[in-house]
């Protein structure tokens, strides 16, 4: 596979301009998906639909990498209760940057795609909520939707059919765990974005309380592909397991940062050196963060024929995440990195939980005082110890993403740590 | 102080929000950004204008204001400079950015400055990783791929009143096939 992605011609957001305009995204087969199933609704049954999608194993390209069609699988039967489908553009993970060139390139394949998972789950309000930064991003869109609604393709009376289906944009106001499913759900409540316990499960209890599905925004916009080519086609892309284009966010020390769309499971190495030009100032590479902040960093020696795939990355001690490959450089000094981290998830942490709550603040108060050069040995024990006393306790994975980078660059990297930390001054037993 | 109220144009604006979710409580987001847009900040009577505008008790309303960061529970600066310091920024430069910002206009980070025009926080990831160091400027435009120079011009333009334009990121895709067709 790694051999032929230089003629790969990208999908979700091919080179063709004006491509955000609705005209232009027509005359290049833009709602084809959309329009076939409404007029052959025998051949593309709700339940075919969600068969063909979840045959494509579109893995969820907002961290979870969820088989999306299986996802959608989860929706009850229809009754009298309203239906929704929650779009997650909150994008907040740090390294992540991808569905803002959605929103900004080729926001209909995105809307097609919502509007074929609508369909599948007879859904009839759609949410779009988008990161409260992301103001600009936040217009744009509401100009494509407001394109789509003129051309019919949403609103009442869908292309003739009879089927109304809203589609509703609306924007946070600065919070990461809005980017927290059940978070999301709250703050479109209009409330604090406290992630909700689970089950009840979104698909059962969600929105006011009705049955919902939260798709990533990327993972939607895969949607008219698999329809369009079918799910074989859409398994001939990417790797085994982890089908499909992926938008690689590549930020940090390379030469030519920015978001480029490649098959999934593109050698790592290709993309840092071929892709985004290699390290800045010819220096030496020293690690990745392949998939955002929580994703474990991987040295360079660790990264000899990895992917980046979900099975590859796992194999490698990583996950795919978002896709948002932070890149390290040898100058990099690993104490700060994670200290700056650390302090994210302390800030970001919305305090419902004790252990994250409580754990995210100390983790950053020891390694200010190791950074500072105040720590012991003993206290990068302790910051081990932490983690394991917060992953897996508490109501939603914010506290396993702030664990697992305090973990694993300290066991990675565990001599910079030490070099960093006092001598020693009692002899421990 | 006289009691806060929205004109009639802005409940016009209020109701077409109201309009998108099911029960007003949903909407309280987006009428703190309409009163945050009028009146610069979310203090205390600002959230019960908001309260009151919605039905809601202003505890729910003070409750949602102090979650959201982007919410200014205080009177800020003209123009307000969101540094982002986070991992790619910090790689890249964000707190040279930030101190440069610091040093120059003479105040630390949560400050505003005397004239009222300025003020600078520290802020998490913005989602410009790519074109790091950044600074989003009073919750609107991005500032990308910041350098020395570019801080100081930025500075000087904000002086003058000229805010920067909307920086579409172009993919730079195009340039490995170009690579890639030789």
């Amino acid at each position: 596979m790694s051999k032929d992605w230089k003629s790969y011609e990208p999908l979700l957001i091919p080179d063709i301009p004006e491509l955000h305009k609705i005209d232009v995204y027509e005359d290049n087969d833009g709602y084809k998906a959309f329009r076939e199933i409404l007029e052959d609704q025998d051949k593309w049954s709700r339940e075919n639909v969600i068969e063909e999608v979840k045959a494509a194993n579109i893995r969820g390209r907002g961290g979870a990498g969820f088989n999306c069609g299986l996802k959608w699988s989860f929706m009850p039967e229809p009754d009298d209760r309203p239906r929704y489908l929650a779009c997650n553009g909150d994008e907040s993970e740090p390294g992540t940057f991808k569905d803002r060139n959605i929103f900004e390139f080729n926001p209909h394949l995105f809307i097609e795609g919502a509007l074929i998972a609508a369909y599948a789950m007879a859904v009839d309000t759609i949410y779009v909520y988008i990161r409260g930064e992301y103001i600009d991003w936040v217009n744009i869109f509401e100009e494509a939707a407001e394109e789509a609604y003129k051309k019919g393709y949403l609103g009442e009376d869908i292309l003739g059919t009879g089927r109304d289906i809203e589609m509703y944009t609306t924007y946070g106001a600065g919070a990461y765990i809005c980017g927290e499913e059940t978070g999301m759900l709250e703050s479109l409540e209009g409330k604090r974005g406290y992630p909700r316990v689970k089950p009840p499960f979104p698909a059962q209890k969600g929105l006011w309380g009705n049955p919902t599905t939260i798709n990533n925004i990327e993972t939607l916009a895969n949607v008219p592909l698999v329809i369009n080519n079918g799910a074989d086609w859409y398994q001939s892309i990417g790797v085994e397991g982890h089908p499909g284009p992926v938008l690689y966010g590549i930020s940090g020390h390379v030469n030519k940062p920015g978001v480029y769309e490649y098959p999934a499971g593109m050698n790592v190495m290709d993309l840092i050196n071929d892709v985004a030009g290699g390290i800045r100032g010819d220096k030496k590479l020293k690690a990745l963060i392949p998939g955002g902040a929580s994703t474990p960093i991987l040295r360079a020696d660790m990264l000899d024929g990895v992917g980046m795939d979900s099975n590859s990355l796992r194999e490698a001690g990583s996950m795919m995440g978002t896709a948002g490959m932070v890149v390290m450089d040898e100058d990099t000094d690993m104490v700060d990195l994670l200290w700056r981290i650390a302090h994210f998830f302390h800030h970001e942490s919305c305090g419902q939980c004790t252990p994250c709550r409580e754990g995210t603040g100390w983790i950053e108060k020891i390694l200010v005082k190791i950074k500072n050069g105040d720590g012991e040995i003993r206290d990068l024990d302790l910051l081990l110890d932490l983690t394991t006393q917060m992953e897996g306790r508490t109501i939603c994975a914010l506290a396993d993403a702030a664990a697992w980078p305090v973990r694993h660059t300290i066991n990675r990297f565990r001599d910079e740590f030490e070099a960093r930390c006092k001598k020693s001054v009692h002899a421990m037993a | 102080m006289a009691e806060l109220s929205f004109t009639d144009q802005e409940i016009k604006e209020i109701d077409k929000l109201r309009a998108k979710f099911p029960t007003d409580k949903s909407a309280t987001l987006q009428i703190l950004w309409v009163a945050q847009r009028k009146y610069g900040h979310v203090e205390p009577e600002v959230q019960a204008l908001v309260a009151k505008t919605l039905d809601l008790p202003e505890s729910h309303v003070h409750g949602v204001a102090s979650f959201y960061t982007q919410y200014y529970k205080e009177e800020m600066g003209k123009f307000v400079l969101d540094v982002c310091t986070c991992l790619s920024c910090q790689l890249c430069g964000g707190y040279d950015v930030l101190h440069q910002i610091e040093d120059k206009l003479g105040i630390k980070a949560g400050e505003t400055t005397d004239d009222g025009l300025f003020s600078v926080q520290e802020v998490e990831c913005l989602g410009a990783c790519g074109y790091a160091p950044m600074v989003q400027i009073t919750n609107g435009v991005y500032a990308n791929n910041l350098t020395e120079e570019k801080v100081e011009q930025l500075l000087e333009n904000l002086r003058q009143g000229n805010m920067p334009e909307f920086e579409s990121m172009v993919m730079r895709q195009n340039d490995n096939r170009i690579k890639a067709a030789k």
